[in-house]
């Protein structure tokens, strides 16, 4: 029963294949830009980390509404999962995000909007895990998780908004790396990077699961065995 | 109204358990003045810098001391499990969040009260902007801070170190009032007119409302046994 | 009636009718579910499964209404070290919106004879006196139903009494009382009903007048050790 699943194996070569696809379409397929060079191809895994790290909050969001009106543990899986999913990626953003604005703007970190909602983002989910790192009781742990994963989304647009405005009055905004003149074979990869992200953070949401629910297992097992041995 | 009469029945307990041994209320006040005396050290308080550093000032002052009291405000309740013996009475759950929101705000207000004028005579500041408009960022700052400080203490008063948790999680989650009131009370001191600081009123407005309402929705999951 | 939390089944098949004016005492050893079935019918946590009437009422209906016709006496006090007695007995009456507080208050001080401490602050009582006090306060409401949670821990031999006095006191007035207990000396031979709950059912059920306290350990202790 703990074999993974077909669909999953499935899941994880349609992921494999798409990566694949993803890297070519960014290192080979789109030109290499005229002013940062090579540096630019970190822009393709940047934003594709972002989105995933949204939607992987936004699923903590949705799992975490569904958790406590059903109760059912699996959203508290699904929550928990995805919150850790989303705490790796929103690293990776933070971590790409210096070393683009390195060759961009020749400074390591800019209190642009955008990257500082992430940080924020970031200490949120952080807090997020926290809650689940400390010692209660399952059920307990669940329900105050869930609460902190609903109040944790609704903040971050507040957040966003706050900064905003905020950055706006202190460092006038000079980020714009969607907008206007983008090369139509730089938007292809990165869209083809987008959707290899997205593929790839449901096989890790499954994944994830998969885990959880083997650890689970053991737990009973576990129990079981102890309750003989008595 | 008996709903009313139940928030105030609870706030008049936790009034009176606390002025009898002044123990929140004493260690947040010291502990606000000291912060600004330890920015004092930190930022030379005589130059041309107190201007552009104060409403920094100003809110961290306020905000680490308030975690001191919201910090208590649970965990007093854990000793003789006198929240369990709140929640079995006849009373909505929310009338226990808005009780504690309300004895807390008092006692922010208390301290903001006394620290606030004793940071104008270290610093030897001179108000200059409007009282009034400082007086509503004030209220609306507190009032965000508070309501949703209340709730996530009473998350984190569920854990052993609460006390380590509740800041690791409030402070992310609070970044818009910080920026909101730091901004604000900054354009006041500059004597920037009120349209300057309006859109900084509506955002601190916005959360209080959210956080107040949000809270009320969620909190029978977080006193849950 | 079951109860689950998480993936375990903490209550079986919990089916149990209580009759007003009835005194259940409820034993079990520990994990046996004796204190979530008393927070399933204290309305603190709700059923998994099944069906909870208390009054005649659904337990979902109106629950603020029927927590005002319970008390509940446990080994915690319920009290605020830092209020005096008057104040923290005003503070649970005006909860339970009772009438006349300040005389009822006069009343449950007399019963458990606290009259003379009624203005000192309740941190500097002996534990004898604050488990004194919570009874007044579990009882400030007149409550139909009074729930007991091993009510004799701790106790001092001046408790014990004043306890069973009350209890004896509310039976008299055809109230309801459910006491979870593992102590076998007390308070049981004033029960009508002896229920034993282990690993979440209950396993024995019977009139406590029909058999003595030394059947009862025998019983029990067999019960206990089978599962």
């Amino acid at each position: 029963m703990l074999q993974p699943s077909k669909s999953h194996q499935l899941l994880g070569w349609i992921t494999f294949v798409l990566v694949l696809v993803a890297l070519y379409m960014s290192f080979i397929y789109a030109p290499i830009e005229r002013v940062m060079g090579y540096v630019q191809k970190i822009f393709y895994f940047h934003v594709a980390s972002a989105w995933n790290a949204f939607f992987a909050f936004f699923i903590v969001f949705i799992a975490s509404i569904i958790y406590l009106i059903t109760r059912n543990m699996r959203w508290d899986t699904i929550a928990k999962v995805s919150a850790e999913i989303g705490v790796v990626f929103t690293t990776i953003v933070l971590v790409t995000g210096p070393i683009w604005g390195r060759a961009a703007w020749n400074t390591w970190w800019t209190w642009e909007p955008r990257l500082t909602t992430t940080l924020i983002l970031w200490f949120i989910y952080l807090a997020y895990v926290l809650i689940r790192a400390s010692g209660m009781e399952t059920q307990k742990k669940a329900t105050l998780a869930a609460v902190f994963g609903i109040i944790g989304f609704i903040d971050v647009p507040i957040v966003f908004f706050a900064i905003k405005w905020w950055g706006a009055k202190a460092h006038p905004l000079v980020f714009g790396e969607s907008g206007g003149g983008i090369h139509p074979q730089m938007l292809h990869a990165l869209i083809a990077s987008v959707i290899a992200f997205t593929f790839l953070y449901f096989y890790m949401l499954q994944k994830g699961i998969l885990i959880e629910q083997a650890e689970e297992r053991l737990k009973k097992i576990k129990e079981t065995l102890r309750a003989k041995s008595h | 109204m008996r709903f009313l009469a139940k928030i105030a029945n609870i706030v008049w307990k936790d009034l009176v358990a606390e002025f009898r041994t002044k123990e929140m209320i004493s260690a947040m006040l010291i502990f606000s003045v000291l912060v600004i005396i330890v920015f004092a050290f930190a930022f030379d308080p005589v130059g041309e810098t107190v201007r552009a550093v104060s409403p920094g000032i100003i809110w961290v002052a306020f905000t680490f001391s308030g975690i001191l009291g919201l910090n208590r405000s649970f965990v007093n309740e854990k000793q003789n499990e006198t929240l369990l013996g709140l929640m079995l009475a006849p009373v909505d759950r929310t009338a226990i969040f808005f009780g504690k929101v309300i004895t807390n705000f008092i006692l922010m207000v208390i301290t903001e009260a006394i620290s606030l004028p004793v940071f104008f005579v270290l610093f030897d500041f001179r108000m200059e902007g409007s009282l009034l408009q400082l007086l509503l960022v004030i209220f609306l700052g507190t009032l965000g801070f508070v309501s949703i400080g209340t709730f996530l203490a009473a998350l984190s008063a569920n854990v052993r170190t609460s006390e380590i948790l509740l800041p690791i999680i409030l402070f992310p989650v609070l970044v818009p009032v910080i920026i909101g009131a730091v901004e604000s009370t900054a354009t006041i001191f500059n004597q920037g007119a009120f349209e300057q600081i309006v859109g900084w009123v509506k955002l601190l407005a916005v959360y209080d409302v959210i956080f107040l309402v949000v809270p009320f929705i969620l909190f029978d999951y977080v006193l849950e046994v | 009636m079951v109860k689950t939390i998480g993936s375990k089944t903490v209550l079986k098949d919990i089916n149990l009718h209580i009759e007003p004016g009835e005194f259940v005492s409820v034993l079990g050893p520990n994990g046996a579910g004796k204190t979530t079935l008393l927070k399933v019918l204290t309305l603190l946590t709700p059923p998994s499964e099944g069906q909870v009437y208390i009054a005649g009422q659904k337990i979902t209906g109106n629950p603020l209404a029927l927590r005002k016709k319970m008390g509940v006496i446990s080994h915690n006090t319920f009290l605020y070290g830092n209020l005096t007695a008057y104040e923290n007995l005003l503070f649970y009456g005006r909860m339970y919106d009772v009438p006349n507080v300040r005389q009822r208050i006069k009343e449950v001080i007399a019963e458990v004879g606290l009259q003379y401490s009624l203005n000192d602050p309740v941190r500097t009582f002996s534990r004898g006196m604050q488990q004194r006090l919570a009874i007044a306060r579990a009882i400030i409401h007149d409550p139909d139903i009074l729930f007991l949670d091993e009510p004799y821990t701790g106790l001092d031999q001046h408790a014990i009494g004043i306890l069973n006095q009350v209890l004896l006191n509310l039976t008299n007035q055809n109230r309801t009382i459910y006491m979870i207990t593992h102590n076998f000396e007390q308070g049981l031979h004033m029960s009508d009903r002896i229920i034993i709950l282990v690993s979440g059912r209950i396993v024995y059920e019977a009139s406590s007048k029909s058999l003595s306290l030394e059947e009862l350990q025998d019983i029990y202790l067999k019960l206990v050790g089978e599962s």
